[in-house]
């Protein structure tokens, strides 16, 4: 069997499990936020957390919720990294500078896990696994909360309540997250990932001598690490690394792992707005564009374009043997389309457009499907967007899902899709116009711009992959990446919930003939084209200047 | 002001309550029933996969290690022992800075770009410039040279078009465990010749260690050098 046929088989395995899991889980979602029943165990955490349950807040208090909950996670992370030297099971690993503490801490609560350490040299067991994974739950259960909070405004009327964080919050982590990485990780288990509380030791080698090993809760860590869009990695080398992702078989489970949220949320809206079919329209429009981008990327890298690679006869720097191209490539385009980050090669070795694909992937703002939470609700912005630029064609005042979006509701979108591109594209080019920040670069030229280029868009868009080659352990790096995080997650999150809030308070309106039938292709088609004509005019101009560059040399 | 002040405080002293609680579910109780079902069902994954021979552990399945003669006097970088199969190169391996009270294995690879080291042509197509000093370029060109002058015995000659990709690139992990069965059957040559063995029992033994497709279909195909070596010590011995 030929690479690219097994490539294509892989594939259809993958979308065949997510084609199963959709229905199932999807309506599961809908379920655990609909419900007004609780836990027990639940019962016991509300009281721990001293918040009733029940109480409906309007979008301020929800909004406040999710960033007193942000800030004292950021604070609390911070703080065990300082400490680390002092705490009992740390394996002798000092406390973190300050600077990179700042930033790994603003990185693991906004969902984006960018790593300027690399886990094995500088985490002990208390900070990886009582610090870093909580906020693998935690922060994933924050997106879909919010997510939800959107669905709401779409679906109730002449009210302005959104629901309870705390309860949203709390349901995500007790009834969606643990169960399926209770499972999850035993899986990975089972294929040969590590779980286990040794600490380093040495292990025997065939040549004499020993190697020394980190140990650890690995795959417990590893399962919510992608299910929860996350892609922090207990070791440097992430998803590549053997404990972590030890053959092909794990390699597409994870793949599974990551994407299987975000689609599933397309069902679970449309289930909470009243109609699946709307549900199936944005599930077209993730699709469409994901599936897209896995045919590019597997094409670039079998053609293995670049000096390097033409003389070894394959693009296999960075990739690891069990995975090959294929397996890599559809995990690079599910890892920069989601908010994942993790990876099982390495993408500053792509191809030159290979590393283009991935940029591009996470400047679309990580909506197909995007990361669990983030990717519905970034698409229903750009949904919104959608059906405006329609409008504005017919002349009619645009409406969704029975809502009228009118100059409130487009302003909150616009701000929402302007936030990430000033952030990456002011910083890097802050960046540029300086004079040290350019020394962290491995690679010169146009991919030495690509770097600083993927370290912005990957911190903005809360991704947290990297061009890996740039040394990102500088103040001024975990500073700017640090506050680009924070940014690009939180106040995104500001207009969705100003948004939701406005939207929950109208009146609905009823269909008529002359109005847009988003839950059409022809919508989904509006949809992708609104979405690359958007990312297109915003980033090309950088684009060309990096991977296009690149690409079109070799 | 005092009451909106007063009301900050609460809410998070609400955000903290619910990390607090949460970390007790997330970060403590999941981990550890975890590693307890993952202790009891799979002990031997669970510790990283050792395998033993002669009673000694040689290493893990899953972790890739070197196959090099002992350090000469006044050399940097050992030479690769031809005796046995030798892996990817490993590049991207770094050695641990932080830590330095242990000597740990820092995974990653390279990061190099597929054209760095090379040079413009004069129709404007960047190439590896054959004398290449840096980059990428210069660590495939070494490395295929290696291939090459390594692996001829007096009736076989390497061509560069039969070595494959991942013989002449390192890794993402740079602890890749694994080589192609076309890297291992271009090795077997030597792998013979070195140990006074025929080039078809080794060949068998390679046959008889890859690993093909998952169901025929998941990942590539390949072999696992740790256990390939471990199986070409026994064929020695009985031999000898």
């Amino acid at each position: 069997m030929s690479p690219v046929l097994a490539g294509v088989l892989q594939l259809l395995a993958l979308v065949a499990a997510l084609a199963l899991a959709y229905r199932p889980l999807g309506d599961y979602m809908a379920g655990v936020y609909s419900s007004d029943k609780h836990l027990r165990v639940e019962k016991w955490i509300y009281k721990g957390i001293g918040a009733n349950p029940n109480t409906e807040m309007r979008w301020p208090a929800y909004l406040r919720g999710v960033l007193a909950f942000s800030a004292m996670s950021v604070l609390f992370l911070y703080l065990l990294q300082r400490l680390q030297g002092s705490l009992p099971g740390s394996l002798g690993f000092q406390a973190i500078d300050p600077d990179q503490a700042f930033n790994t801490a603003a990185s693991f609560v906004a969902n984006t896990n960018w790593q300027s350490y690399s886990g094995e040299q500088a985490m002990g067991h208390v900070v990886q696994t009582g610090g870093l994974a909580v906020q693998n739950f935690v922060s994933a259960a924050v997106g879909i909360a919010v997510a939800v909070a959107l669905v709401r405004g779409f679906a109730r009327s002449r009210t302005g309540e959104l629901g309870n964080f705390w309860s949203d919050l709390v349901r995500g982590v007790v009834r969606i997250l643990i169960p399926i990485s209770v499972i999850g990780a035993i899986v990975l288990v089972a294929c040969g990932a590590i779980q286990n509380f040794s600490g380093i030791h040495g292990v025997g080698q065939f040549m004499g001598g020993e190697q020394q090993w980190n140990g650890g809760a690995v795959a417990s860590q590893e399962v919510i690490k992608e299910l929860g869009t996350n892609g922090g990695g207990y070791f440097n080398a992430n998803s590549a690394h053997p404990f972590e992702n030890p053959n092909p078989l794990s390699n597409l489970f994870e793949i599974f792992l990551i994407l299987v949220i975000p689609f599933a949320l397309t069902r679970t809206f449309g289930k909470m707005v009243g109609s699946v079919k709307q549900g199936y329209a944005i599930l077209a429009t993730m699709a469409t564009i994901w599936l897209g981008f896995v045919a590019l990327m597997m094409w670039t890298e079998f053609h293995h374009g670049g000096p390097a690679f033409d003389l070894a006869g394959g693009a296999m720097e960075g990739k690891e043997t069990r995975f090959g191209i294929s397996a890599s490539a559809i995990f690079s385009v599910s890892t920069t389309l989601t908010s994942t980050g993790a990876v099982n090669s390495f993408h500053s070795s792509n191809t030159g457009f290979g590393g283009g694909i991935n940029l591009l992937g996470m400047q679309l703002g990580e909506i197909a499907p995007g990361g669990v939470g983030s990717g519905l609700y970034g698409m229903l912005i750009m949904a919104i967007i959608a059906v405006f630029i329609a409008g504005l064609m017919v002349g009619r005042t645009p409406e969704y899902l029975g809502k009228k979006i009118g100059t409130r509701e487009i302003k909150l979108a616009a701000c929402y899709i302007l936030v990430t591109p000033a952030l990456v594209l002011g910083f890097t080019s802050a960046s540029m116009a300086m004079d040290t920040p350019k020394n962290s670069m491995t690679n010169s030229g146009a991919h030495g711009f690509s770097e600083i280029l993927y370290a912005f868009t990957s911190g903005a868009n809360n991704n947290g992959s990297a061009f890996a080659g740039l040394t990102a352990d500088t103040q001024w790096f975990n500073t700017t990446i640090g506050l680009a995080m924070l940014l690009g997650r939180f106040l995104p999150m500001v207009f969705v919930l100003a948004l939701a809030g406005s939207l929950a308070e109208q009146k609905p309106i009823p269909a008529t003939a002359g109005t847009l039938r988003t839950e059409k292709p022809l919508f989904t088609g509006l949809l992708v084209g609104t979405i690359m004509i958007i990312t297109g005019l915003t980033y090309f101009p950088a684009l060309a200047l990096g991977p296009l560059a690149e690409g079109l040399a070799s | 002001m005092n009451n909106s002040v007063g009301n900050t405080a609460r809410l998070l002293g609400a955000g903290l309550r619910a990390l607090l609680v949460l970390t007790v579910i997330c970060g403590v109780i999941y981990p550890l029933a975890v590693t307890g079902v993952a202790q009891a069902l799979f002990n031997d994954k669970a510790n990283g996969s050792e395998i033993k021979d002669g009673g000694k552990v040689v290493g893990s399945e899953l972790i890739g290690q070197r196959y090099d003669l002992p350090l000469k006097k006044g050399q940097e970088t050992p030479e690769p022992d031809l005796k046995w199969f030798q892996p990817r190169p490993s590049n991207g391996l770094g050695t641990n800075s932080v830590n330095t009270q242990y000597k740990l294995i820092l995974s990653g690879a390279t990061n190099l770009a597929g054209d760095s080291g090379s040079k413009k042509t004069k129709d404007g197509k960047e190439v590896c410039d054959p004398k290449a000093q840096e980059g990428l370029c210069a660590q495939v060109l070494a490395a295929r040279d290696a291939v090459i002058k390594d692996n001829q015995t007096a009736d076989y000659k390497v061509k560069p078009s039969d070595i494959p990709a991942e013989a002449v690139t390192s890794s993402g992990s740079g602890l890749d465990p694994h080589i192609s069965p076309k890297y291992a059957d271009l090795q077997a040559h030597r792998v013979a010749d070195r140990n006074g063995l025929d080039v078809k029992q080794v060949e068998k033994l390679v046959d008889d260690h890859t690993d093909g497709r998952i169901l025929g279909f998941m990942g590539e195909p390949r072999v696992n050098v740790l256990k390939l070596n471990i199986a070409l010590k026994h064929l020695v011995a009985e031999k000898g």
